[in-house]
C-alpha cells in the first residue's frame, strides 16, 4: 500500500521532468521504489540542473557518479548519478549511454563535489568527461596504464610489484600466478544442459509412412 | 633560491608534504600542501595507497562471498557496511527480515556507531593535543568488540550481516551483558566529555574551524554528520527509515556554527543516542524470541543441525556455498546511515549468481574530496584539526 504511493509519486515526478525537458528525458522507470531517468548524454547537465533548481524537484544533494560496463553493447558505458533531494525525501537515478572516445559534459559545474567521482570513473573505466577541471587518475598506483574495472581487464591485472634487493627499489613485473586463476560461473549443470539419451527422439519423430 | 632583494625571504611559499606516513593522517593519505608562511594555498590530497579494488573482487564472487569485503571498508564500523550491501540484496530478491533479526541489526548497527564514533573523537582530540581521550576511549570500544566477537566469533571483521538477517542467533547471556552496558556507558560519556567539551585548549583548535555552509554541504555530496553540523534533520534513520528504526525512540542533534566543534558535540550526542537505541533493542530481544533469518532455503543456508538430519538442508548447504542464489536482473540503491554519512551500494544484477557490478558509495570519499575547499585560507596546524573532524578512514575511502 504505502510502496505503491510512493511509486505514485515517483511516476509523477518524473512525468514533470520529462514534460519540462522531453529532448533531455529519453525513458522514466520506476522499479524497486526508485526513479530512474534515462537521458540524452548531451542534455545531461541540463537536466541536472533543472533537477536541482526546479522548485518541485530541489535535488540539492549531491549522492554519487559511477560507470557501468556494458562491453556487448554500440556504447559500452552507463554513467549513472544518483541525486538525493531532502525536501521531497526522494531520490532519483539518471543514466546516459557513451562511449570509449564520446565525452560527457562534466557536472562539476552543477555539484562540486562531482569532482572525484569523475575523476574516479575516468580512472576505472577511461570515460571522459568535458570540462573538468583536472582529469586525472585518481586511486591507481602513479604511472598506471589500464582500465581496471572494464570487463575485459583481468581481476589479477598485468603487472606484480616486488622490492628487488639487488637494484635497491621496487621493481614491476608481468604477473606469475602459481596456480592458474579459478574462476567457475557455477552456473547450474542441473538446467544447463540437456542430456538426450539414445533412442528418446523417436517418441517424438513424426511416423514414417 | 630567489634572487636576493627581488623578495622578502621571510616570506617564501613552501610546498610540503603531509603523510602518507602523518600519524595524523589517519591512515594512508598523501596531502600535497602549498603554505604562505603559515597559511594554506592549496591542498592536493593524493589518495588510493590502500585501493584493493573491492569493486572488481566482488564482481568475481558470489553474493555471500562478497559480504566480508564490506568489513574490510571502513574497519572501525564494519556491521554498518555489510548492512547496506544485504538491504539491497534483499531488495532486489524481496525477502523480508525478521522482526528479531531487525531488532539485532539495529543493535549492532548502533554498536558500530559508537565504535566509530569513539575512535573519531578520541583521536581528533590527539590530533589537537590531548593524550588522555584516546587512552580512555579505546577501553570502552575494547569492550564493544568484544560483543562484536560473541555474536560473530570476530572482533572485527564480523561477517554476521547476511542476505535474510543475520547469521546466528545471539545468546540470552549477550543480551542481557550489552543491557548492562548500556547503563554503565553515560558515566563514561561524563567522564570523557568533562575532559573535552569545556577543554580551553580544545575549543580553542576547533570553535570556528572547518566552518562549511549547508548549501555547500549538499553540492559537494557530504552526509551524516557533516550535514548535521551544518543545521539540516537529515537522518536516513528518520527520514527513510529501514528495519525496525521508525519504532525506536531517539534524538537527532543537529549544530548551528557549521564548525568542528559542532561536529564533536554531535558525536558525542549521537553516542548517547544510540546507547538509548540499544537498550530499546535489548529490551525487546529478551521479550521476543523468534528467527533470526528469512526462512526461505534457497537463500538462507540451513542450520547445521539440520543438516546432520535432513537430505534437503544437505543439498541446499552444498547448493548454497558453491554455487550460491541468483539474483533476478535489476538494479537497486540501497543506503545506511553509517556513522560517517551515507553510505550507499549501487548494485547492478543480471540474474546470475554474481553481481554485474556493485558500487561502494563512501561518505568519507565525498568528505575528502573537499579538503581544498575546507582548507584554503586556514593555518597549517588547523589541516590535521579539519581532517580530524571530517572522520576519514581510508578503508572506505580508497576501497
Amino acid at each position: 500500500m504505502v510502496q505503491s504511493d510512493m511509486d505514485d509519486t515517483l511516476k509523477e515526478l518524473g512525468a514533470h521532468v520529462k514534460e519540462a525537458l522531453p529532448d533531455a528525458v529519453a525513458e522514466v522507470i520506476v522499479a524497486y521504489g526508485e526513479l530512474t531517468l534515462v537521458a540524452s548524454a548531451s542534455e545531461v547537465v541540463k537536466l541536472l540542473t533543472f533537477l536541482r533548481d526546479d522548485p518541485s524537484c530541489r535535488f540539492v544533494s549531491f549522492i554519487d557518479i559511477c560507470g557501468v560496463d556494458w562491453p556487448r553493447r554500440e556504447k559500452r558505458f552507463d554513467v549513472v548519478y544518483h541525486l538525493l533531494s531532502p525536501t521531497l525525501n526522494a531520490r532519483v537515478r539518471v543514466r546516459v549511454e557513451t562511449d570509449e572516445t564520446t565525452p560527457v559534459a562534466s557536472a562539476t559545474g552543477v555539484f562540486a563535489g562531482a569532482l572525484w567521482f569523475e575523476r574516479e570513473a575516468f580512472d576505472m573505466y577511461g570515460i571522459l568527461f568535458s570540462g573538468h577541471p583536472e582529469l586525472r587518475r585518481l586511486l591507481t598506483d602513479y604511472g598506471f596504464d589500464g582500465y581496471p574495472l572494464r570487463k575485459d581487464f583481468p581481476t589479477t591485472g598485468f603487472v606484480e610489484v616486488r622490492y628487488d634487493d639487488e637494484r635497491k627499489r621496487v621493481v614491476y613485473e608481468p604477473v606469475k600466478l602459481a596456480q592458474e586463476f579459478r574462476n567457475f560461473d557455477f552456473l547450474s549443470p542441473w538446467e544447463g544442459p540437456e542430456y538426450v539419451l539414445p533412442g528418446d527422439e523417436k517418441a517424438t519423430a513424426p511416423k514414417a509412412g | 633560491m630567489n634572487a636576493p632583494g627581488k623578495i622578502d625571504p621571510a616570506v617564501r611559499n613552501f610546498q610540503i608534504n603531509f603523510g602518507p606516513q602523518h600519524p595524523a593522517a589517519h591512515g594512508v593519505l598523501r596531502l600535497i600542501l602549498e603554505l604562505d608562511g603559515e597559511i594554506v594555498e592549496r591542498v592536493d590530497p593524493h589518495i588510493g595507497l590502500l585501493h584493493r579494488g573491492t569493486e572488481k573482487l566482488i564482481e568475481a564472487k558470489t553474493y555471500l562471498q562478497a559480504v566480508p569485503y564490506f568489513d574490510r571498508l571502513d574497519y572501525v564500523a564494519p556491521m554498518n557496511q555489510e548492512h547496506a550491501f544485504c538491504l539491497a540484496v534483499e531488495r532486489l530478491l524481496d525477502i523480508e527480515v525478521p522482526r528479531r533479526g531487525q531488532l539485532i541489526r539495529v543493535l549492532y548497527s548502533e554498536i558500530g556507531r559508537i565504535l566509530s564514533h569513539m575512535l573519531n573523537v578520541t583521536t581528533q582530540a590527539l590530533d589537537v593535543g590531548a593524550l588522555t581521550p584516546p587512552l580512555w576511549g579505546f577501553e570502552e570500544r575494547e569492550k564493544l568488540m568484544v560483543f562484536y566477537e560473541r555474536a560473530s566469533g570476530s572482533r572485527m571483521h564480523a561477517a554476521y550481516f547476511r542476505p535474510g538477517g543475520v547469521h546466528q542467533d545471539l545468546p540470552r547471556q549477550l543480551v542481557e551483558d550489552i543491557l548492562a552496558w548500556t547503563r554503565t556507558f553515560p558515566a563514561f560519556m561524563d567522564d570523557l566529555e568533562g575532559l573535552l567539551t569545556d577543554n580551553r585548549i580544545f575549543k580553542q583548535r576547533n570553535v570556528d574551524i572547518g566552518i562549511v555552509s549547508l548549501e555547500d554541504a549538499f553540492a559537494w555530496g557530504f552526509s551524516g554528520v557533516m550535514v548535521r553540523g551544518s543545521g539540516a534533520a537529515w537522518d536516513l534513520r528518520r527520514s527513510q527509515p529501514y528495519e525496525c528504526y521508525d519504532e525506536m525512540e531517539f534524538d537527532i542533534p543537529i549544530g548551528k556554527n557549521c564548525d568542528n566543534y559542532d561536529r564533536y558535540c554531535i558525536r558525542m550526542e549521537e553516542m548517547r543516542q544510540s546507547a538509548e537505541i540499544m537498550r530499546q533493542c535489548c529490551e525487546r530481544l529478551l521479550r521476543e524470541p523468534g528467527p533470526v533469518s528469512a526462512v526461505d532455503n534457497k537463500i538462507v543456508p540451513p542450520k547445521r543441525g539440520e543438516m546432520k538430519r535432513s537430505m534437503e538442508a544437505l543439498i541446499h548447504h552444498f547448493k548454497l556455498y558453491t554455487e550460491g542464489f541468483h539474483v533476478p536482473a535489476g538494479e537497486v540503491y540501497a543506503a545506511v546511515e553509517a556513522p560517517k554519512g551515507e553510505f550507499g551500494v549501487y548494485l547492478v544484477a543480471d540474474g546470475t549468481n554474481k553481481p554485474y557490478r556493485c558500487k561502494i558509495r563512501a561518505p568519507g570519499f565525498a568528505h575528502l574530496q573537499a579538503m581544498d575547499f575546507l582548507c584554503r585560507g586556514y593555518m597549517l596546524a588547523d589541516i590535521s584539526a579539519i581532517l580530524g573532524s571530517l572522520d576519514i578512514v581510508f578503508g572506505e575511502v580508497d576501497r
